[in-house]
C-alpha cells in the first residue's frame, strides 16, 4: 500500500508537548517538510527560543541549540558565521522576537545575516501563561492587560514585518497564516522560500507566521482560528514586505 | 639602574611615541622596559602623558611617582610634574614653548633648547620631541648614540621616516 | 626564540589568541579594551577568521555561545559595565558546557564607573557573576609576557574542561607595553568536539545545545557531574606565585596589577629590615587556599592589597581560617595603591595599629 502522509523526517518520533488547537505542530511540520524536501536536515543546525517552542530542540532531528530569551539571532550569527556552509534558522515567537530580542532581531537583519527566521506571532505570551506581548491587539485582554490593551499606557502592538522592511540588510521578509488550507499552503511555499534564499547565499529571510493561541485567548480551537481571521489579520496583514531579489527585477 | 621616564605634553606632541622610542633603546641595550600610557578622554586633544621605565631589574610596578627624567612638552605639564622628579635628575623642555624661568627646581639638570623653532627651520614641525630626545641623550648619556639608533629604528617601521625622525635625532644630539 | 616586541596588553591578549587557533571574535567597544577589538578586526580577516562587531554584549556574548555551539575557539572582549551585560550568556554557556574565553579588563566601578584600572569585579569573577550554580576559570595574569602565555592556556583548560574561562586584567594591564616574545609559530590544532551542533551530516543522532532541565533531579544531576569537574580543576589547576616566602615574617596578598606595585613594596620593606614575601594568585577560581594556609602557620600576619573596597580578602581570610591575622588595604574607583601606601599599611600591621 502507498503511504500518502507521514511524519516528515526531519522531525523527532515523539509526542509534542503543545496544547490543543496550537498551531505551532503545524509550523513545526512546514518547517521539517521543507527541510526534507530540500535535503538539508544534515547540514541544518536551528535555535530554539524561550517560550512556548522552548522544547524545539526535542523536536528537531537536525543539530539545535536552545538560546537565552530573544538572543536566537545572536546566537544563530555565531553558528553561521562559524560553519557559512550549513544552513541555520531560528523558531521564536512574539515576546521573543519582538519583546526582548528586538536589537537582536533588527541587527541580523540589517547585517543581512544569511539566515532564516520562522517568527510566530500569536499575540500573547503563551508559555508563562498568556501576559501582554509587543504583538497583543489594542483592547485584547490578557493577564497583564485585564482591561485590555490601552494604547495611551502600553503602546502600540508591532508589526515586525514593516518595521524590519526599512532594513537594508534583509532579503526577504513575508507575512503568512496558519488558520486555513489554503494559508498553510502559502506558508509553506514562503518557508521554503526563506530557507531556499539562504542555500542561495542571499540573506536574512523572515517569515512571519500568524498563529492561535486558543489556550491563552480563553476560545476553542475554532473559534481561535475566526478570531485570528477578524481580529490579527487587518491589523497584520498579510503578504510580502520585502523581496530583494524581486526588486532587483523590478 | 633604573630610570623613570615621565613625559607629558598634549595629545599630537608625539609624547607616546617618544616613550616607545625609550623603551627600545632599552631593549636594545637588553634593559626590562615598562611604557604605561594615561588613556581615556584625555586623550582627546587634552594632555597626554606617558611612564617608562628602564631599569636592570626586572620591572615591578609600571606607575612612576618620582620619575629620574620628566619631558614637558607644556608648561601644565611642567608645573604639574616637577616637583616630582628626584634630586640630581633631569628636566628637559622646549624653551620655544615654556620659559625656563618657570622651573623652580635647582637641584635638577636641566636641558632647554628650541626644539620647535629647530624643527620648523628643518621644515619638520611635528619632529621637535625627536630634537629633544636626542639633545636629552646627549647630555644624559642614557644610552650610546649607537644604541640610540637602534632604538629608533625599532619604533618606527617605514625607512623614509626612519631617515626623517634620525635626522631630527642628530639635530638634537649635535646641540 | 622569535624577537622581544613592544606590545599593549590588549594586542597582545589578541595575537596570542590568534596563535592559540582563535579566529573568531565577537565584542562591542568600550574603553580600556579596544585595542584588543581593533587589533582583531585588522588581522581576523586577513586569516579566513571571523570579526564581528555586535550590536551590544549581549548579543556579543550569544554570538560567542553559537561560535562555541558551532566547535569553534572563540574569543569576546570587554570592561566591567560590558561584562555586566554579558553575565546572562555566560551562565547559558556555562550551563551548557561550552568553551569559550572572556576578557575582562577591569575599571572603577559600580555604574559607569570610571575608566582606569580596578579590581573590583573580583565577586563577579569568581563568586557567579550570572545566575546558577556554576564557576568560571578565572586568571589573573600580571605581566604583558604572562598574559601572552596564559592566553593559550585559557582555550586548552576550557575545552580540557568545557567551562568559559575569564582571564581578568585591568586597565594597566591593556594599556601598558612591555617587551614580549611570542615563540615559535606553531601549527594548531583544535581538538573536534562531539558535542558540537555543526550538522549531523545524517550521520550521527542530533546534538543538543541546552541548559533546560524542567525535572528538577535531572537539572541537580547535571549541576553536579559539573562539580565533579569543577573538582578536578581545584586539583589540577590552582595556580600561584609565591615570592620571597622563605624568610617572610609577612606576607602580602595580591594579584595582577597590583602585585606588581606589591613587589616594589616588599623590595623598599625588605631594605628596612621587614621580611615581606608575596602570594599573588595566578588563578582566583580555583583559588590558591593552599598556599595561603601553609603560609599562615608560619607568619605573623598577611596584609591583602587590591585596587577594590575588599573581596579578595574573603577568601584570603577562609584559607587562612583564623590561624593569623589578615588585614586589607585598598583604593578603590581606579586609584591605584602607591609603593608607599602599601610600606605604610604593612608598618601598621606590623605596630598592631
Amino acid at each position: 500500500m502507498e503511504k500518502v502522509f507521514e511524519r516528515p523526517k526531519a522531525l523527532c518520533d515523539v509526542p509534542l508537548h503543545y496544547c490543543p488547537g496550537c498551531t505551532h505542530g503545524i509550523v513545526h511540520r512546514l518547517v521539517a517538510e521543507v527541510i526534507d524536501e530540500l535535503g538539508i536536515e544534515g547540514k541544518t543546525v536551528g535555535v530554539a527560543p524561550v517560550g512556548c517552542a522552548v522544547f524545539a530542540y526535542n523536536y528537531f532531528n537536525c543539530d539545535m541549540i536552545e538560546a537565552a530569551h530573544g538572543r536566537a539571532p545572536a546566537v544563530a550569527t555565531g553558528v553561521k558565521r562559524a560553519l557559512p556552509e550549513n544552513v541555520v534558522f531560528t523558531y521564536q515567537g512574539d515576546g521573543d522576537l519582538a519583546a526582548i530580542g528586538t536589537a537582536e532581531t533588527v541587527h541580523a537583519a540589517s547585517r543581512g545575516e544569511n539566515i532564516t527566521v520562522i517568527f510566530i506571532n500569536n499575540a500573547i505570551y503563551g508559555m508563562t501563561g498568556g501576559q501582554m506581548a509587543p504583538t497583543t491587539l489594542e483592547g485584547q485582554v490578557t493577564q497583564t492587560s485585564p482591561y485590555g490593551r490601552d494604547l495611551k499606557t502600553q503602546g502600540y502592538p508591532v508589526r515586525v514585518c514593516e518595521l524590519l522592511s526599512n532594513t537594508g540588510g534583509a532579503a526577504y521578509l513575508e507575512r503568512v497564516s496558519v488558520d486555513s488550507v489554503p494559508n498553510i499552503k502559502k506558508a509553506k511555499a514562503a518557508i521554503k522560500k526563506a530557507f531556499t534564499n539562504q542555500i542561495e547565499g542571499k540573506g536574512f529571510s523572515l517569515i512571519e507566521v500568524l498563529s492561535a493561541c486558543p489556550t491563552n485567548w480563553g476560545l476553542t480551537p475554532t473559534e481561535a482560528l475566526k478570531w485570528l481571521r477578524e481580529n490579527m489579520i487587518p491589523y497584520y496583514p498579510l503578504g510580502v514586505y520585502k523581496d530583494k531579489e524581486a526588486e532587483k527585477n523590478d | 639602574m633604573t630610570n623613570e621616564f615621565v613625559i607629558a605634553g598634549f595629545g599630537g606632541q608625539g609624547v607616546l611615541f617618544m616613550g616607545k622610542a625609550l623603551a627600545y633603546m632599552g631593549m636594545a641595550d637588553e634593559k626590562n622596559v615598562s611604557w604605561l600610557p594615561s588613556y581615556g578622554p584625555e586623550m582627546r586633544g587634552g594632555t597626554a602623558n606617558c611612564h617608562v621605565i628602564v631599569s636592570d631589574d626586572p620591572v615591578a610596578s609600571p606607575l612612576i611617582i618620582n620619575p629620574t627624567t620628566l619631558f614637558a612638552m607644556n608648561l601644565p605639564s611642567l608645573l604639574k610634574f616637577q616637583d616630582s622628579v628626584v634630586e640630581g635628575g633631569y628636566i628637559v623642555i622646549d624653551e620655544t614653548l615654556i620659559d625656563p624661568a618657570e622651573i623652580t627646581r635647582k637641584d635638577v639638570n636641566v636641558v632647554a633648547i628650541p626644539a620647535a623653532k629647530i624643527a620648523e627651520e628643518m621644515n619638520a614641525k611635528k619632529l621637535a620631541n625627536m630634537i629633544l630626545l636626542g639633545a636629552y641623550i646627549k647630555k644624559s648619556g642614557f644610552v650610546s648614540y649607537e644604541t640610540m639608533k637602534k632604538g629608533i629604528g625599532k619604533s618606527i617601521k617605514k625607512p623614509e621616516m626612519f631617515e626623517i625622525n634620525m635626522k631630527a635625532m642628530d639635530k638634537g644630539f649635535e646641540l | 626564540m622569535g624577537e622581544k616586541v613592544l606590545m599593549k596588553g590588549n594586542e597582545a591578549i589578541a595575537e596570542a589568541a590568534i596563535r592559540a587557533g582563535c579566529k573568531m571574535f565577537f565584542g562591542y567597544p568600550i574603553t580600556p579594551q579596544t585595542e584588543l577589538a581593533a587589533y582583531m578586526a585588522k588581522r581576523l580577516p586577513k586569516i579566513g577568521g571571523v570579526f564581528l562587531q555586535a550590536e551590544s554584549e549581549v548579543a556579543a556574548i550569544n554570538m560567542v555561545y553559537g561560535a562555541a555551539s558551532a566547535g569553534k575557539r572563540v574569543l569576546t572582549s570587554s570592561s566591567s559595565p560590558g561584562v555586566s551585560l554579558k553575565q546572562e550568556g555566560i551562565s547559558y554557556i556555562a550551563g551548557s558546557d561550552l568553551p569559550c574565553v572572556i576578557i575582562n579588563i577591569v575599571r572603577g566601578g559600580p555604574g559607569l564607573g570610571g575608566i582606569q584600572p580596578a579590581q573590583s569585579d573580583y565577586f563577579q569573577a569568581c563568586k557567579g557573576g550570572g545566575h546558577g550554580d556554576y564557576h568560571l576559570i578565572v586568571l589573573a595574569p600580571g605581566s604583558i609576557q604572562e598574559i601572552v602565555d596564559i592566553t593559550k592556556d585559557a582555550f586548552e583548560l576550557s575545552e580540557k574542561y568545557r567551562m568559559p574561562v575569564m582571564i581578568m586584567g585591568d586597565g594597566m594591564l591593556g594599556q601598558m607595553m612591555e617587551p614580549i616574545e611570542f615563540g615559535e609559530e606553531t601549527e594548531v590544532v583544535v581538538p573536534e568536539r562531539d558535542y558540537a551542533t555543526n550538522g549531523t551530516q545524517m550521520k550521527r543522532p542530533h546534538n543538543i545545545i541546552n541548559s533546560l532541565y524542567i525535572e528538577p533531579s535531572e537539572l541537580e544531576k547535571t549541576v553536579l557531574e559539573r562539580y565533579e569537574r569543577y573538582k578536578k580543576v581545584e586539583e589540577n589547576e590552582t595556580r600561584v606565585e609565591e615570592y620571597m616566602l622563605d624568610d617572610a615574617e609577612y606576607v602580602i596578598a595580591a594579584y595582577g596589577t597590583i602585585a606588581r606595585v606589591a613587589k616594589t613594596a616588599i623590595a623598599n620593606l625588605r631594605k628596612e629590615g621587614i621580611k615581606v614575601g608575596l602570594i599573588r594568585p595566578i588563578t582566583l577560581w580555583p583559588f590558591p587556599s593552599a598556599s595561603f594556609a601553609k603560609a599562615a602557620d608560619k607568619v605573623k600576619g598577611i596584609l591583602d592589597v587590591e585596587m577594590s573596597m575588599g573581596q579578595m580578602v574573603e577568601d584570603v581570610r577562609l584559607s587562612v581560617n583564623g590561624k593569623c591575622p589578615v588585614e586589607f588595604f585598598g583604593r578603590t574607583g581606579g586609584v591605584i595603591p602607591t609603593p608607599g601606601e602599601i610600606c605604610d599599611a604593612l608598618k601598621k600591621m606590623k605596630e598592631g595599629k
